[in-house]
């Protein structure tokens, strides 16, 4: 009876004055042939403290992973979180409330959707920001519909191969029967996208161009030269971004993207095993009754003073249905928040800090690594995350096995996404990563290359 | 200022510390980006003390309407009660502090924990297998239909075809048309339920599925759905389930067990995960075996006495989240299921359906429900004759709810009942606040007769009054402008 606040009486008063006898009575519409008889074939219900119990015991199967130092990134990044997001979004007026439809007894979450959409539009410096998508990947796909939409006639979408892998199979699923041309464009020896070749594939077929920075590798793109050869063939720059490395790096807005997507989820939210994530939706403004997903808009109350509503819903499927710009309807509204509270709490220079930190331990790891015998294939710019290529016969004796038995979690393997690229990973190196781990991770690879890391794990 | 946005807090220099400065000089850090891709657009991020950011959320929070603070009649959004438990369990750092791309060996309880909540939700609903990778009931319908496609292109038929009622919920025509089919639109009857002659007259070969609500939106069983499936099957088309009522069926009906081919289910409904002012929610989807393939990629499965990801699926119509979905929130949906069992998921239904008719029976003297048959979970009610009578809209009616401390009903749908108020107490609600909300709508109808014009301004006792929603959209304000405030805005306080 968890949860169900009712009584014998109540049930008793509450069939009386329908009329009924019982809740069979009220069941008697639905043909007996469509019924289910017995019980759900369910484990025995557990108290509340015995689930919360069972839960806690799943959780600990993973607590080997709390103990390591991890270096994985790829569009989930592990940085600082000040304590002021996770208890704000641990309050009921937030977590418990419904989508902002009635605007006047939810102004709280309508005006911090106007916050998170005016902190984006300041972090990307693109005009227009909505409410959120699911994550990056799908923000990816709203983009090529909003932009198929906006160049109608052109159905080609090139995009960089050097694009999270993720991403290319997002698009795959939801593309697969949209008419348009997915075509991929290759990066060259430097791990960079290959511009010669989009200039030699776009033509006047091509709807957008897709490119990531930083790309897979943490590489940063020619973005401004990828916008300018799509702009010229009269094609729509699309950038995937990522808002922590905005703190340093060129903006989307500043490349001359028309979109900008991204993850948002490194702005306030635990890795959460991969979600809730946040997608991240910017565009020029011209674009603004093709945007997907809800805005939120500063207007006024019957009296006059400063309100916020959710707006031009004339775009959205309970108003347009099959002729809205998107099928979106709950979104991430909570990550939202968490993101608005992240950005407003670290201010510019927090922010900031973050980026230089992760930036700074991420050039030491990766000299430390190449004086350790590591490979660092791609030299150039990139953003607190790069590839290393340990040697073959480290990798054949357990390297990787050898790290995460000294509680060091390495990288991410790229070699199913990338067949070429055996034996390396992407490494991600965030504020939170101190320099003695990072030492450490150094140390173990290069006396395990020399021997000498046969030993069990310290207890370091 | 009464209401400031956090950027007129905003002071050079006042925000909190919260990271240290790098050791290495800033210049030397930089100097590993090129100045051409720098960041040159200044970066206007608020400054605000720590103390008074914690009051401005304070602030927001208390202008927010939500479940812990009174009722929300929404019909069709299942606002029940989001267990305190569950908030607890979802920060567990042996979850909260999982990276997606951990080795498995270091992430065995995570992915044991989807492989189980698959199998429970095809244990409720009697589909085969799942998937947790949609992140809301939109995101599983537009996966789901992608599952039905790929299975008639696998089998080289051209199907593009999808079949909705006028009572279906919006996402279900804009779901079918991105995917790159075709909305067809069926009527409903007298009695609102499917018409079976209007359903037999679109059906062809051409059509690829049926997507049907049940109950319906009107809150309604399909009673001849062993027809509807006779027809849909008959033709070689796919049945699918929008699963976004499924509180009404908990225990009583598996939509596996009575002709539905592939179904989404909304977790932030059912199965009390929070909507958090908008999401995350979860959307998973439900299939029946000849559809297995299809799903999408990586999968949780047992391999001997460990869990693994597995990829190698060729017929997968590919990932459709960019990691296994909203796990956060899938954690709590699992959570509930373990707390309550098969009985206790029943009792939700039965307790669902006895909580909606009790507050049918209070209001339906004053607010005409158009199909008088039992209902399930829900009902719909019609403020017509108040439209007709006093110029009172459904929304004014909703506006006024906001005085009495509820949210208002459902008003955006369906269609097919006019200046409808979709009403859906939820299983969590005492008999108390039942009668209370009822009280309030009886009392509003009462006000209706007396002072229409004071039901139409409503409302008055709220954060703000009655919001201009037609000026939002005219001169749209979507960021905050510095120095720009007050522009066509007049501001007060
Ligand atoms: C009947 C119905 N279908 C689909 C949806 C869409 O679900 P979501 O908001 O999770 O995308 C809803 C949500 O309100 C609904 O009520």
């Amino acid at each position: 009876m968890s949860y169900i606040p009712h009584t014998d009486e109540d049930r008793e008063k509450m069939l009386r004055s329908i009329g009924v006898s019982s809740v069979e009575d009220l069941l008697r519409e639905i043909p007996r042939s469509l019924r289910f008889e017995g019980t759900l074939p369910l484990p025995p219900p557990l108290s509340q403290m015995e689930t919360e119990l069972e839960l806690a015991r799943i959780a600990a199967e993973n607590g080997a992973a709390l103990a390591c130092d991890s270096f994985l990134g790829g569009g989930v990044y592990d940085h600082y979180i000040p304590a002021l997001v996770g208890q704000t979004t641990a309050r009921p007026e937030f977590y418990s409330a419904y989508t902002p439809y009635q605007a006047e007894v939810s102004q709280g979450t309508l005006q911090a959707v106007f916050e998170f959409q005016s902190l984006i539009s300041r972090l990307t410096g693109m005009p227009l920001v909505n409410a959120s998508l699911y994550d990056g990947a799908t923000a990816l796909v709203e983009a090529i519909w909003m932009a198929s939409g906006e160049r109608s006639g052109r159905n080609e979408i090139l995009i960089a191969r050097a694009i999270r892998p993720s991403y290319r199979g997002v698009l795959c699923s939801h593309l697969a029967v949209s008419g348009l041309r997915l075509r991929e464009f290759p990066f060259g020896k430097e791990g960079t996208t290959d511009l010669s070749c989009l200039k030699q594939m776009i033509s006047n077929e091509t709807a957008a161009v897709v490119v990531q920075s930083p790309n897979v590798f943490g590489l940063l793109e020619e973005t401004e030269e990828a916008g300018r050869i799509a702009r010229e063939a009269g094609a729509l720059f699309i950038q995937v971004f990522d808002p922590a490395s905005l703190a340093l790096v060129r903006t989307p807005a500043e490349a001359g993207a028309d979109i900008a997507v991204g993850e948002g989820q490194s702005l306030g939210s635990p890795p959460n095993f991969g979600g809730p994530l946040l997608g991240l939706f910017a565009a020029r403004a011209e674009f603004l009754r093709r945007m997907p997903g809800r805005l939120s808009g500063m207007t006024e109350d019957a009296n006059g003073a400063r309100a916020f509503t959710l707006t031009l819903q004339t775009r959205e499927q309970h108003i347009r249905r099959e002729k809205a710009t998107s099928n979106i309807c709950t979104n991430q509204g909570l990550v939202a928040l968490a993101a608005a509270v992240h950005l407003s709490s670290l201010g510019p220079e927090g922010f900031r800090r973050a980026a230089l930190i992760s930036q700074e331990r991420a050039l030491e790891l990766r000299k430390l690594l190449r004086e350790a015998g590591g490979a660092i294939p791609f030299e150039g710019p990139f953003f607190r995350e790069f590839v290393v290529r340990f040697p073959e016969e480290s990798l054949k004796r357990g390297l990787v096995r050898h790290l995460l038995d000294h509680r060091i979690v390495p990288g991410i393997p790229l070699e199913r996404a990338y067949p070429e690229m055996g034996g390396c990973l992407l490494v991600a190196v965030t504020e939170k990563r101190s320099r003695e781990s990072i030492r450490r991770y150094a140390d173990l690879v290069r006396d395990f290359a020399d021997g000498k890391g046969k030993g069990a794990p310290s207890d370091a | 200022m009464l209401n400031p946005v956090i950027f007129e807090l905003h002071k050079k220099g006042r925000a909190a510390e919260h990271l240290p400065a790098p050791e290495t000089p800033e210049e030397e850090i930089l100097a590993s980006i090129p100045e051409r891709m720098r960041r040159r657009l200044p970066l206007r991020l608020p400054e605000v003390p720590e103390l008074e950011l914690a009051r401005h959320y304070e602030r927001l929070a208390r202008r927010n309407h939500h479940v812990e603070k009174d009722f929300y009649p929404l019909g069709s959004c299942t606002m029940k009660y989001n267990p305190r438990v569950h908030e607890r369990i979802a920060a567990l750092p042996g979850f909260a502090a999982l990276h997606p791309m951990l080795p498995e060996t270091l992430a065995q309880g995570a992915i044991r924990l989807l492989a189980s909540l698959e199998e429970a939700l095809a244990a409720v609903t009697g589909m085969d297998a799942f998937t947790l990778q949609p992140a809301a009931g939109a995101h599983g319908e537009f996966t789901g239909l992608s599952l039905v496609e790929a299975y008639f292109r696998k089998k080289g038929e051209d199907r593009r075809k999808v079949i909705l009622p006028d009572s279906a919920h919006g996402t279900n025509p804009a779901s079918v048309r991105r995917l790159g089919l075709e909305p067809v639109e069926v009527r409903s009857d007298e009695r609102g339920e499917v018409s079976i002659d209007a359903l037999g007259a679109v059906v062809d070969e051409r059509t690829a599925a049926l997507m049907l609500t049940l109950p319906n939106t009107l809150g309604l069983f399909e009673t001849r759905l062993p027809r509807i499936v006779e027809i849909v099957h008959g033709a070689g088309a796919q049945l699918y389930l929008d699963g976004a009522n499924l509180n009404a069926l908990l225990g009583i009906v598996r939509p596996g067990d009575i002709g539905f081919d592939v179904m989404h289910t909304n977790v932030h409904k059912t199965f009390s995960t929070p909507h958090g002012g908008g999401g995350p929610g979860a959307g998973p989807v439900g299939v029946k075996e000849h559809l297995i393939p299809f799903l999408p990629t990586p999968r949780p499965v047992r391999d001997g006495d460990r869990w693994t990801w597995k990829h190698d699926f060729p017929d997968s119509i590919g990932p459709v989240h960019s990691y296994y979905g909203n796990f956060a929130v899938l954690v709590r949906a699992y959570a509930y299921i373990r707390h309550l069992g098969g009985p206790g998921l029943r009792e939700v239904t039965e307790h669902a359906i006895l909580g909606a008719n009790y507050l049918r029976s209070l209001v339906e003297k004053s607010y005409p429900v158009p199909y008088r048959r039992a209902a399930m979970h829900e009902f719909v009610a019609s403020a017509a004759r108040f439209f007709q009578t006093a110029n009172v809209r459904a929304m004014d009616i909703g506006k006024r709810l906001l005085d009495f401390g509820f949210y208002a009903p459902t008003i955006s749908f369906p269609l097919i009942v006019k200046e409808a108020l979709m009403i859906e107490p939820t299983e969590t609600e005492s008999r108390e606040t039942i009668e209370r909300f009822a009280a309030a709508m009886l009392a509003i109808a009462k006000e209706i007769e007396e002072d229409p014009e004071r039901v139409r301004g409503a409302p008055y006792d709220t954060p703000v009054r009655r919001v201009n929603e037609s000026l939002a959209s005219r001169r749209p304000r979507l960021v905050w402008e510095d120095g720009a405030d007050g522009e066509g805005v007049p501001s007060r306080g």
